[in-house]
């Protein structure tokens, strides 16, 4: 079937609500769930305009309760729907944790696979954003951790509307990770009538010989424009987009390291047990006499978030990615 | 001691009185300890001979199913066992009022709803022997697994219901088609978040879900006045829905109540608490020992009314049954026992690789990875005497 090329200029927010229209159009089963997404959109407007135009019974405001919000996804799955939940904010997840870790992670393994639990989380995270406490943070790893539950995290518009597509057609439940940062950052030419790569998937975003660096979500921004200043020093950087946290892709993060010989891994999340020492190990397991250097992490100190006005500080930024690089030169 | 007005009103104890054992004067029964009908002028109903004498078997076999795993429990077959002693007439009568569309979200405890919603029995002893986490299919039988997070499963129970809605099977006159969930779960829950929540998105949607309270007066070792002061059933008006309490040990009661709650439910009407006011002879599990916290006087006084007892004497001071039914009754309730023992005993453990199934849907490579490592651990071990380390 000949389809007609459409391309056209977007932002990761407009690709994001893009991909949730067309998910919707395509599976009459999919509703959407959470706080502010009906009339507002959204405080970050990323359901703009769905609820005028698939209803109040598809596109539902709910009460401010976020386990109420999951745990009642959890009954609409069972009653054959593909409910797509939005977490207003990431600090605000937490009411939500044991549905998510006791419920939606165990449901199809407690029931041997009688009941499936096709739920999208999307949760805007990250910081940067100059926002009050709970509104920058990062949990990833604390969902990554728990067996049952799949991980992703988009960094850009194309990404973005391909992603929340293919998670939503899931039969597993999907954490989706949103780069809040990112929602009305850049733009990116997306073509519709492209082919995407699976979801499960991480990709080589800028290929190089003398390191590789990893990163994903707002971070992947940070690990180009290191790259690009690593070069004008005559250092050939490879950045990858994880993209995915759970399962981890790791066959193209060991191919590539095993060429560099070095890796940094990068996330604004705390270092502590973050997904850097998952990373970081499983390089070292598998790749142990390819590298020159061990495994380096740049990530969010071990602090909670602090005040907005030196949340830069805390932030794995340019410089503090490049010192890695360095320090792993040195070796 | 006298009391000032505060400008709040009266004080609480004032309007609501201390807890009463007997209930209260709200309590809605049908037939009272001693076994007599009495009626009541919005849930009276009658009842056939037939329908009296389907109840007092189900709740005989289902104090089998409990007695009996409490004995497989203390033989070292099952690990544990949520016993329902007791609440027999709560559970029959909420389960009997079902219709096949229905749809059940219970506790730990509920077996006999399970009884009703034909799970065979011997499939809930898995989950309490250690060889599954829920064995049997629920969308076979519109009863979802047992949840054990205390009140997590009245959200699932809400959120199904919405999904209700959202097929329209709620409110359409069609009795066949219209549709309601009921969502089990205890005293103790009423205190967690998860419950009040679900009652604020039920009230908010007016989903079509009975919210079905075994006041047992019992969270393990903590008594109702620990989760509440006032009656459980009166928090519903907070909510935005009606409540009522009803004597969980009269099975006749139960079944008027929550089959109108059920109705109102499929009629489009939205959520309604329905607290089954009984009393947990048993231990909280077979790992607790109430004689800690619990005085045996409340427990002889709740003896005298116990849910079968009451419906037996009805049934032979009417006539309504002979000895030769009891005696049969009596013969399955053995037959089940039996069954249920050596069926018990004949479950195998799982594979150890099984653990793998179904943690996904889709299978990911890196845990087929992990499992395929364990499987060639475990064959390293073939044939070795141990089977196992050194």
């Amino acid at each position: 079937m000949a389809t007609k090329s459409t391309t056209q200029k977007i932002t990761l927010a407009k690709g994001l609500n893009m991909g949730l229209r067309k998910a919707m159009e395509d599976d009459p089963k999919v509703l959407l769930m959470g706080e502010d997404v009906g009339k507002l959109g959204g405080v970050f407007r990323i359901t703009d305009g769905l609820q005028k135009d698939f209803g109040e019974d598809r596109v539902i405001d709910s009460p401010l309760a976020e386990s109420g919000i999951v745990g009642t996804a959890v009954g609409m799955a069972m009653r054959g729907y593909r409910p797509v939940v939005e977490i207003q904010f990431d600090g605000f997840v937490y009411p939500a944790y044991d549905q998510i870790v006791c419920q939606v992670a165990k449901i199809h393994f407690r029931s041997q696979g009688r009941v499936k639990m096709p739920i999208v989380i999307r949760i805007p995270f990250g910081g940067g954003i100059g926002a009050v406490e709970h509104h920058s943070e990062s949990p990833e790893a604390q969902f990554a951790h728990t067996p049952g539950l799949k991980v992703v995290a988009c960094s850009n518009p194309v990404d973005g509307y391909w992603m929340i597509q293919q998670a939503i057609a899931c039969d597993d439940p999907v954490i989706f990770l949103e780069p809040k940062r990112q929602y009305h950052a850049d733009k990116a030419e997306l073509d519709e009538s492209a082919s995407p790569e699976p979801l499960f998937t991480s990709r080589v975003v800028k290929t190089g010989t003398d390191l590789t660096l990893l990163a994903y979500g707002p971070m992947v921004k940070t690990a180009l424009k290191a790259a690009e200043a690593a070069a004008t020093e005559g250092r050939s950087i490879e950045v990858i987009d994880l993209r995915t946290l759970s399962p981890l892709d790791m066959a193209p993060v060991l191919e590539s390291v095993r060429r560099t010989g070095r890796a940094v891994v990068t996330h604004e999340a705390h270092v502590n047990l973050g997904m850097g020492a998952e990373i970081s190990a499983r390089i070292t397991e598998q790749c142990f006499y390819s590298l020159e250097a061990p495994v380096l992490r740049v990530g969010g100190f071990d602090t909670p978030y602090p005040p907005s006005r030196i949340e830069e500080d805390f932030l794995p930024d340019l410089d503090r990615v490049l010192d890695a690089v360095d320090r792993s030169f040195e070796f | 001691m006298t009391q000032q007005s505060s400008g709040f009103g009266p004080d609480l104890v004032e309007v609501f009185g201390p807890s009463q054992q007997d209930g209260g004067p709200e309590l809605i029964q049908l037939l009272t300890p001693e076994g007599e009908r009495v009626h009541h002028p919005e849930f009276d109903r009658d009842f056939s001979a037939e329908e009296l004498r389907g109840f007092y078997r189900d709740m005989v076999l289902t104090r089998r199913i409990d007695t009996e795993a409490t004995a497989l429990q203390r033989h070292g077959e099952l690990g544990i066992w949520a016993q329902l002693l007791g609440q027999e007439a709560a559970q029959i009568g909420a389960g009997r009022a079902l219709r096949p569309q229905d749809y059940v979200f219970p506790t730990y405890r509920e077996h006999g709803v399970a009884w009703c919603k034909g799970v065979d029995p011997l499939r809930l002893l898995g989950l309490f022997r250690g060889v599954d986490q829920g064995g049997w299919e629920p969308d076979a039988h519109n009863f979802a697994l047992y949840t054990i997070v205390i009140g997590a499963q009245t959200l699932h129970a809400t959120g199904y219901a919405m999904g209700m809605q959202r097929d329209g099977v709620v409110g359409t006159g069609d009795p066949d088609r219209d549709a309601a969930v009921i969502a089990h779960f205890g005293d103790g829950a009423s205190s967690q978040g998860d419950v009040n929540e679900a009652f604020i998105f039920a009230a908010s949607y007016n989903a079509p879900v009975v919210f079905f309270c075994q006041n047992n007066q019992w969270a393990i070792s903590e008594p109702i006045e620990r989760q509440t002061r006032i009656p459980l059933y009166q928090r519903a008006l907070g909510f935005g829905f009606p409540g009522v309490r009803v004597d969980g040990n009269d099975v006749l009661a139960t079944y008027a109540v929550t089959q109108a709650a059920l109705q109102r439910a499929r009629d489009g009407q939205g959520p309604t608490f329905v607290e089954a006011y009984t009393y947990r002879m048993g231990a909280h599990t077979t790992t607790d020992d109430p004689t800690r916290y619990r005085l045996s006087d409340d427990v002889e006084s709740w003896k005298l009314k116990d849910p079968i007892a009451r419906l037996e004497v009805y049934l032979r001071r009417n006539g309504l049954v002979e000895n030769d039914f009891l005696a049969t009754i009596q013969a399955e309730a053995d037959e089940l026992g039996h069954t249920l023992r050596e069926g018990c005993k004949a479950m195998p453990d799982p594979a150890p690789l099984s653990m793998f199934d179904h943690v996904y849907a889709e299978m990911t490579p890196e845990l087929q990875a992990q499992r395929d490592g364990f499987a060639t651990y475990l064959e390293s071990f073939e044939g070795s005497a141990a089977g196992g380390h050194h």
